[in-house]
């Protein structure tokens, strides 16, 4: 068997590549970034996906499967090629794929879909509208793509699509949203709110993919590990300081005094929780988390304490 | 976390470790109620209910042990103390103690603080999500279909009852959920209501500001009365026609109001504990 992977040098994408490896599948990697200690059984593609170099790796590969990670998800990353990698290039990945006879396309995508609000509720469900184009607007292409994906339910009956709409990651590659906003020693919270995080170890979102592979997946699924857990928690279970700041206050000093830069929008995520319900995918796909929350955790603070990576 | 420098009971502590909900190594459960929270919460919900005010609870056996169920009453007093009074009655006066989760008014998850401290005493916003999936969880919920109406009566009109909503009834009854009408009587006494500021309530985010004859809505230490009735069971789908669901709901409300009656007569003195029809 063969997957073509996008944004397959990620710390996820690589991951799932390792495992599909394991497996003995060949995987076929697409990335405009390097991968330079890639495995044998992984062939690396340095082309871009909405290009003719990664139509022709369509043609000439014929996969049977496609993970689409390929994905441009920093939220400070504003270029007006962000919008069409996101977008373009999803519809690239669909295209090719129905055009050379792909038969299933996994889309990888995130929970912040649903977005965070004071009436939000927790435990989100798939039939749910995105509600995050509502606070944060930066979101709105990533919404997009995952929509436009799930078109392709209707749109190309025959190719079997998944829509993962996947938790936080964290783990000892300290890579991902959350393991940015915990990088450093002491931590910015919001005074007076404490939200739910949900978040998993990143072995076992790989793990997750590869399972909703395995089984041809079809649909659109919320994809969780652990149980959510406090912001304050996390901050106290990683070893970091929490740094209580007013709203108005944060507001103005992001991006100051040592705090990263976020979007207005990041700030309701962190007074407000995305909480995802995700027993649909674990019934489709047998999937269970090899690591609690505690574990993962665990395996992200003390990372931190040896040699960088 | 509440920011008050109170430490929880010993006698709290060991009620919470017997309520009937699974917690986590952190003392977290999966809808983020904390354990240390709630019982740092009750112990100051016991001084209010027992030391500040005087609070008799009647009926208290009507209540289910365990399961699912949906506590419904009338609101008054300005501020919600009804719900801090009902919520510490399940809590201290049922064995095993149950967590009542109220369904909250929205605005209050805006509120800095108050957000925190609902959110880890399992109180939360109130949407038919939240109540669904907590019935499902066999959890108890603590309802006031009159909303933020409710707690604006004035003064005079603080045992009426103002329009019930009806989404609380479709939710019940598409749950299978028992009914457990209350009603608390004495808010309307602890926070007698003179008017209700909207507008300037308007500008720092809340419905309205209640005024007291001393202005601020600082409630007086009064005795009040908590009275539960049985519960009551109705048969459907939740998919009923309007005026199938305002028939059920009406029984509720006859209900609740007998039972504010009650409660007003036991306060005057006309009325006997033991002459008290909860069924």
């Amino acid at each position: 068997m063969s997957v073509l992977i996008t944004g397959v040098s990620g710390k996820i994408g690589r991951l799932v590549a390792l495992g599909l490896v394991d497996r003995g599948v060949k995987v076929i990697g697409v990335d405009r970034r390097p991968w330079s200690e890639a495995p044998e059984g992984v062939e690396l593609h340095r082309v871009d996906i909405r290009k003719r170099g990664a139509e022709e790796l369509f043609r000439r590969m014929s996969p049977e499967a496609v993970i689409h990670m390929g994905t441009v998800t920093h939220l400070m990353h504003r270029t007006p090629d962000r919008y069409r990698i996101n977008l373009q290039g999803t519809r690239a990945v669909f295209d090719n794929s129905k055009r050379y006879g792909t038969k299933q396309v996994i889309f990888v995508g995130r929970h912040t879909y649903y977005g965070a609000a004071p009436d939000s509720p927790l435990y989100h469900t798939e039939d749910e509208p995105p509600m995050a184009i509502e606070s944060f607007p930066e979101l709105a292409d990533l919404v997009a793509a995952d929509l436009y994906a799930g078109s392709a339910l209707w749109r190309m009956p025959e190719v079997d699509t998944a829509v993962l709409r996947i938790c936080y990651t964290l783990g000892p590659r300290r890579h991902g949203t959350l393991a940015g906003f915990l990088r450093g020693p002491r931590v910015p919270v919001v005074l007076g709110f404490d939200p739910l995080f949900q978040f998993m170890h990143e072995q076992d979102t790989a793990t997750a993919i590869i399972c909703a592979l395995e089984s041809r997946l079809r649909g659109v699924f919320n994809v969780a590990g652990p149980p959510p857990v406090p912001l304050s928690v996390i901050i106290r279970e990683t070893g970091r300081t929490p740094v209580a700041v007013p709203e108005p206050l944060l507001n103005l000093s992001l991006g100051r005094f040592g705090l990263p830069r976020l979007p207005k929008g990041a700030l309701e995520h962190m007074k407000y929780p995305i909480v995802i319900d995700s027993e649909p995918f674990r019934a489709a796909t047998g999937f269970a988390p090899e690591f609690d929350e505690d574990a993962t955790m665990r395996g992200f603070a003390e990372a931190g304490r040896g040699p960088h990576r | 976390m509440i920011p008050l420098p109170i430490k929880a009971s010993r006698d709290v502590i060991e009620r919470v470790d017997r309520l009937e909900i699974t917690f986590n190594r952190h003392g977290i459960d999966r809808f983020g109620v904390s354990k240390s929270e709630i019982a740092r919460g009750y112990t100051i919900a016991r001084w209010f209910a027992q030391s500040y005010f005087s609070t008799s609870v009647y009926g208290v056996e009507n209540i289910p042990k365990a399961g699912r169920v949906m506590l419904v009453g009338n609101h008054s007093g300005g501020v919600a103390i009804d719900a801090m009074i009902v919520l510490g009655s399940t809590f201290f006066d049922m064995e095993p103690p149950r967590l009542a989760q109220g369904m909250a008014e929205k605005f209050l998850n805006r509120v800095p603080v108050l957000s925190e401290i609902l959110s880890r005493m399992g109180q939360f916003t109130g949407l038919p999500e939240h109540a669904a999936r907590l019935l499902e969880d066999e959890r108890m919920l603590l309802v006031f279909p009159e909303g933020a109406r409710g707690t604006a009566k004035l003064f005079p009109e603080r045992d009426s009852l103002v329009g019930f909503g009806t989404g609380f009834m479709r939710l019940a009854l598409a749950n299978r959920s028992p009914i457990l009408p209350f009603a608390f009587v004495g808010g309307g006494e602890a926070v007698p209501t003179v008017t209700n500021l909207v507008q300037l309530g308007k500008l720092i985010g809340v419905p309205y500001i209640p005024v007291t004859p001393w202005l601020l809505p600082v409630p007086r230490p009064v005795d009040l009365q908590l009275l539960y009735g049985s519960p009551m069971f109705f048969e459907g789908t939740g998919r009923e026609e309007d005026h199938v669901i305002r028939g059920y709901v009406d029984q509720v409300k006859d209900k609740i109001q007998g039972l504010i009656s009650q409660g007003r007569a036991l306060r005057e003195g006309r009325l006997q504990e033991s002459e008290l029809e909860l069924t």
